[in-house]
């Protein structure tokens, strides 16, 4: 709904899941950018502009972060965590995106207040639809704060 | 993924976006949507005082679509309580509202609203915008089970 190109830090250890992320949102143009990372650490280090990614201008920071919770280094939970109480971070929404139903997680990071938990569809079908629906729906449609 | 049928609390003061909602959420499989009209009434309803105060009766939704500018008590204090409250915290928030202003904005995500949505002018997108909403947070979003 708005002009300024839209970004999306995807945090995905499985380069299955990753491609299938990237392809469904790359495909239909909902997304202008999908940055990659592949474990905790990495992230935190994007997001708080440490390590690789100190330069904040070639680094933005993103309009939505889609978040394994089963990472390497630092887990999910807890880049979560630290995302929500940085006081630049946590009004970025997260999506979490697990293939864990497990009820504990699921509280735990709507305790850490995950704005949305979804549990990866099994099918490729599904998945790829949920993640148009996903797309559409966070970089379309919800507004986000002004930077 | 839930369940087929959903209850959605709406919370909506002005009485056409009310009527709007509704009509585009008739198709969605929704089992019931409450509609409350200002913010007391649905902290009452919420955290079970008054006239609300029987939980079958006044059961708790799966969705809360939360309008801003509401008689009584405002949408952002709503807000607040609901998600300093442990029982009331999880349920999903959509701040559906005219103000795209970024106090608002901010101050709803500070208060950890789910997503923060500006009401479309037109009818029809208004209605794609509805279809949307039922979708993603009925169809795709998991809730805890408690």
């Amino acid at each position: 709904m708005n002009g300024e190109p839209l970004l999306v830090l995807l945090v995905e250890d499985n380069p299955d899941h990753a491609e299938l992320v990237m392809r469904s949102l790359g495909d239909h143009r909902v997304a202008n950018k999908i940055v990659h990372v592949s474990d905790g650490q990495a992230a935190l280090d994007y997001l708080l502009h440490k390590g690789d990614y100190q330069n904040a201008v070639q680094h933005p920071h993103p309009h939505v972060v889609l978040l394994d919770l089963r990472l390497p280094r630092v887990d999910g939970l807890q880049v979560l965590k630290v995302l929500k109480e940085t006081e630049s971070l946590r009004q970025i929404p997260v999506v979490i995106l697990t293939t864990s139903e497990a009820e504990q997680d699921i509280v735990r990071a709507y305790d850490s207040h995950a704005n949305s938990y979804l549990v990866k569809p099994v099918g490729f079908e599904e998945f790829e639809k949920m993640m148009l629906d996903l797309g559409f729906y966070w970089l379309a449609w919800n507004t986000h704060p002004k930077s | 993924m839930l369940a087929q049928k959903a209850l959605v609390l709406l919370v909506e003061d002005n009485a056409d976006h009310a009527e709007l909602v509704i009509r585009s959420l008739g198709e969605a499989p929704i089992e019931k949507i409450i509609h409350l009209t200002d913010g007391e009434m649905t902290l009452d309803y919420l955290l079970r005082r008054n006239q609300y105060a029987d939980p079958v009766s006044s059961p708790l939704p799966q969705l809360i679509l939360l309008d801003l500018r509401l008689p009584r008590v405002d949408g952002l204090e709503v807000l607040k309580t609901l998600k300093t409250s442990a029982n009331l915290a999880h349920i999903p928030v959509v701040v559906l509202t005219t103000s795209n202003a970024a106090n608002d904005i901010a101050q709803a995500y500070e208060y950890h609203v789910n997503s923060y949505l500006v009401k479309p002018v037109g009818f029809e997108e208004f209605s794609q915008l509805m279809q949307v909403i039922t979708a993603y947070w009925l169809k795709w979003n998991t809730h805890p089970k408690s």
